[in-house]
């Protein structure tokens, strides 16, 4: 197969897959601002909007924050590891990086069990509807991005992995990046404004 | 190196597998139409033999109201989902983009095979609505809500439609992303931006937009799957009654979905139009042995028109009750896109000018192409201005526009590609004689079909009709109805000559050599078909791609491969 991949060949001396990557995140960041657009839109349609305070745990949403917030500095310390090509720290960061990530969900999970407890599903209120949808597909993408990591810490087991695999290290770490940047948004959107 | 055939990762190959699974799909589409021009043609007569075909949408052979809605609405989806722009964007754009630019394959060929065979999966989860209870998706190509929104007004097809829509978005993205990467990071040496041939300028362009557009339409029809599974409200409002009951949705916005929807699917008739105006931008210099005129032009007008493709969704949505100044601004961004299309035509006709014009197939196509757009984009401008709109709104005057566009224009245009570039794809040359007949006959029924649209709309005819003999002031266009039914069924038969063309000239066709119209783009420097990698050695670029009739050069094409003669820069 030809190898076109490898930054070397290319025309800009970007390498592709990591242009790819960028390319996916902007469809990525379209994607939520559907999502986000439509959310906004229904909010201002109503008359009124349940106190958000109330409804929604804001304790568990700043602690999921801060997980969030710190897996996004160690993901970036792993970046900093494979360029140094210190594999041993590399698989560090990225076990710190997966297990916030896991912890982030779990927080998920439970606030998403106390509210079914108290039989807010999603179809049973449009704030709920627009809840559920966002932190839904922020989830799915958290989820995902686990998936990356655990996948590349599996591979950082082989051989010479910075020189041949280092750059899947950068790519997960911009799309991780990005998954912490929407929650950004998403935090203040639903729990605090 | 293994070449499976099937699932392979052979850009050539891939696009070949784009161009045949459109064009059947095209063709079923188009079975689809013939079944509406029926009943349009002769309201409420039998067809007997469709009983079968059709036990529940067409007992005894007489057409019921809600097989003519889903009639319309798998048309739609099919030609547009299936058929265009899978034409145009999948299977040229993976063609031409490698060859064109002198690159041995797609920036990421596995990602590329992927995105075809989501194309099979897409159409079955669509087409799996024709054995659901009660039908496939019968809300319109648009399908708005809250009609599209429950279970209770459209049945389970309408979610197989909006899951196979899902993923053909998928299959549109992971595209866009390998075109993007493939012209940005693998262009041969010295293939500058702007020596890059217009079909490539066109199919980033494309590229770009599918990439930023699709995604939200994605997000649409994942909120309309959740209304219709899961009971959410998003495109639902509270108070509605369906057969006497009411429903229990309530908050949702039903103008949400046409915003969200229109902000795709506005770029989306750009995407099945500028790869058009690519393909002619290349086959006119060729045809005309003329440089191409204006073709920065034409590069940054195309770019233009997706930029501007992105701020005018709302003029589908005058008449929805949005707010009217709203509308005002959306009409002024319409009639904006009008500048930088003028400036193509313009360019076009240019090219044209006092050039040494051969009228082969892929010529005729494309001049096919630009008298037939530029009646599409003119009825657009009608369409597009705000107070002419009141009127003509949801009327056949829209059908009309939109098939000037969408088969004057897009189909012409494919017709001129696969013409043009079938010599390098199989080897063969397609039959002339076949094709020019088939041009002329296309040419002929489409206008004859389409034209008197226009007339229909003004008169007041409503789209989507399923009898509009059933009102008194439009019983009269009985007549008119009839004779485009009549010129519809020869357009269809026409495309037998194309299909056996296409086939025949695969065994039989004369063998093509490597650059049959004397072109000087790099896709004609290698064999045809060019082999796995596409050329011996890398090529390297000297110049432009519309050299032809260079004063004092030897030939009156120049390839863009062709060295500076000594002595000069």
């Amino acid at each position: 197969m030809t190898t076109l991949a490898q930054a070397q060949d290319t025309t800009t001396g970007i390498p592709s897959a990591k242009l790819g990557m960028w390319l996916f995140l902007a469809s990525e960041v379209m994607f939520f601002t559907g999502l986000i657009g439509a959310y906004i839109v229904l909010r201002a349609g109503m008359s009124s909007w349940p106190h958000l305070g109330e409804e929604l745990s804001i304790p568990a949403a700043a602690i999921n924050t801060f997980l969030l917030l710190t897996s996004s500095m160690t993901m970036a310390m792993g970046v900093a590891a494979v360029h140094r090509a210190d594999v041993k720290k590399l698989r560090l960061f990225l076990a710190l990086t997966i297990l916030l990530g896991s912890a982030f969900l779990g927080v998920k999970g439970w606030e998403y069990s106390v509210k079914f407890a108290h039989g807010h599903f999603p179809g049973t209120a449009i704030f709920w509807d627009c809840y559920f949808m966002l932190t839904g597909f922020h989830g799915l993408h958290v989820l995902g991005g686990v998936i990356a990591n655990l996948w590349i810490l599996r591979l950082t087991l082989g051989q010479d992995f910075s020189e041949r695999r280092g750059h899947l290290v950068e790519i997960s770490g911009l799309y991780w990046h990005f998954v912490d940047l929407v929650w950004i948004f998403l935090f203040p959107l639903l729990y605090l404004i | 190196m293994s070449r499976n055939k099937i699932f392979s990762t052979d850009h050539k190959t891939i696009g070949i597998q784009f161009l045949v699974s459109s064009l059947i799909f095209m063709g079923l589409g188009g079975l689809l139409a013939m079944l509406m021009r029926w009943q349009l043609g002769w309201p409420g007569s039998a067809l007997p033999w469709m009983e079968r075909m059709a036990p529940q949408g067409m007992p005894g052979g007489i057409m019921l109201p809600e097989y003519y809605n889903m009639l319309f609405t798998m048309h739609g989806s099919i030609m547009i989902f299936f058929g265009v722009i899978p034409l145009l964007v999948g299977a040229f754009g993976n063609y031409l983009i490698p060859l064109k630019i002198g690159a041995p394959d797609m920036a990421f060929p596995r990602l590329n095979m992927l995105s075809f065979w989501l194309l099979p999966v897409s159409a079955a989860t669509v087409l799996t609505g024709f054995l659901a209870e009660g039908g496939a998706a019968a809300a319109g190509w648009t399908a708005y809500p809250p009609l599209s929104g429950t279970q209770a007004t459209m049945g389970a097809g309408q979610t197989f439609w909006a899951a196979g829509v899902i993923v053909l978005g998928f299959s549109s993205i992971l595209g866009a992303i390998n075109y993007i990467a493939t012209i940005v990071n693998h262009r041969a040496p010295g293939m500058t931006f702007h020596r890059m041939p217009i079909s490539i300028w066109a199919l980033f362009t494309t590229a770009i937009l599918t990439l930023l557009a699709t995604p939200v339409l994605a997000a649409a029809m994942i909120l309309l799957l959740l209304d219709r599974a899961v009971g959410t409200s998003f495109f639902l409002p509270a108070g509605m009654i369906v057969d006497g009951s009411a429903l229990a949705h309530a908050g949702g916005q039903p103008l949400l979905w046409q915003h969200l929807f229109w902000f795709y699917s506005h770029p989306a008739v750009y995407i099945m139009i500028l790869p058009a105006m690519g393909f002619v931008s290349d086959i006119l210099p060729t045809f005309a042995r003329k440089p191409l005129f204006g073709y920065k032009a034409i590069a940054y007008a195309a770019v233009a028109i997706g930029a501007v493709g992105f701020l005018v969704w709302a003029h589908h949505m005058f008449q929805s009750g949005m707010n009217p100044a709203l509308g005002t601004s959306f009409m002024i961004a319409t009639m904006v896109v009008a500048v930088p299309t003028g400036v193509k035509v313009f360019s076009w006709l240019g090219t044209l000018w006092r050039g040494d014009i051969r009228l082969a197939t892929p010529m005729l196509h494309a001049l096919g192409f630009i008298s037939m757009f530029v009646i599409g984009g003119l009825t657009g401008i009608f369409l597009g201005s705000t107070p002419v709109n009141m009127y003509l709104h949801d009327t056949y005057f829209v059908v009309g526009h939109l098939h000037y566009v969408l088969f004057g224009g897009s189909l012409f245009g494919a017709f001129a590609g696969i013409t043009f570039w079938y010599p390098k794809m199989f080897g063969r040359q397609m039959n002339d004689r076949l094709g020019r007949i088939h041009f002329w006959l296309t040419f002929v029924f489409f206008n004859s079909v389409m034209f008197p649209m226009f007339a229909l709309g003004m008169s007041g005819m409503p789209r989507r009709i399923y009898d509009y003999t059933q009102y008194p002031a439009l019983a009269h266009l009985t007549d008119i109805n009839r004779l485009m039914s009549i010129a519809a069924f020869c357009l269809a038969a026409s495309q037998i000559l194309f299909a056996f063309n296409f086939l025949w000239s695969l065994a039989k066709g004369k063998p093509a050599g490597q650059n049959p119209w004397q072109a000087t783009t790099l896709e004609w420097t290698t064999s045809s078909p060019p082999p796995h990698g596409n050329f011996a050695q890398t090529p390297v670029v000297h110049r432009g791609p519309y050299e032809y009739s260079v004063p004092g050069a030897a030939r009156d094409w120049t390839p863009q491969t062709e060295e500076p003669p000594r002595g000069q820069g």
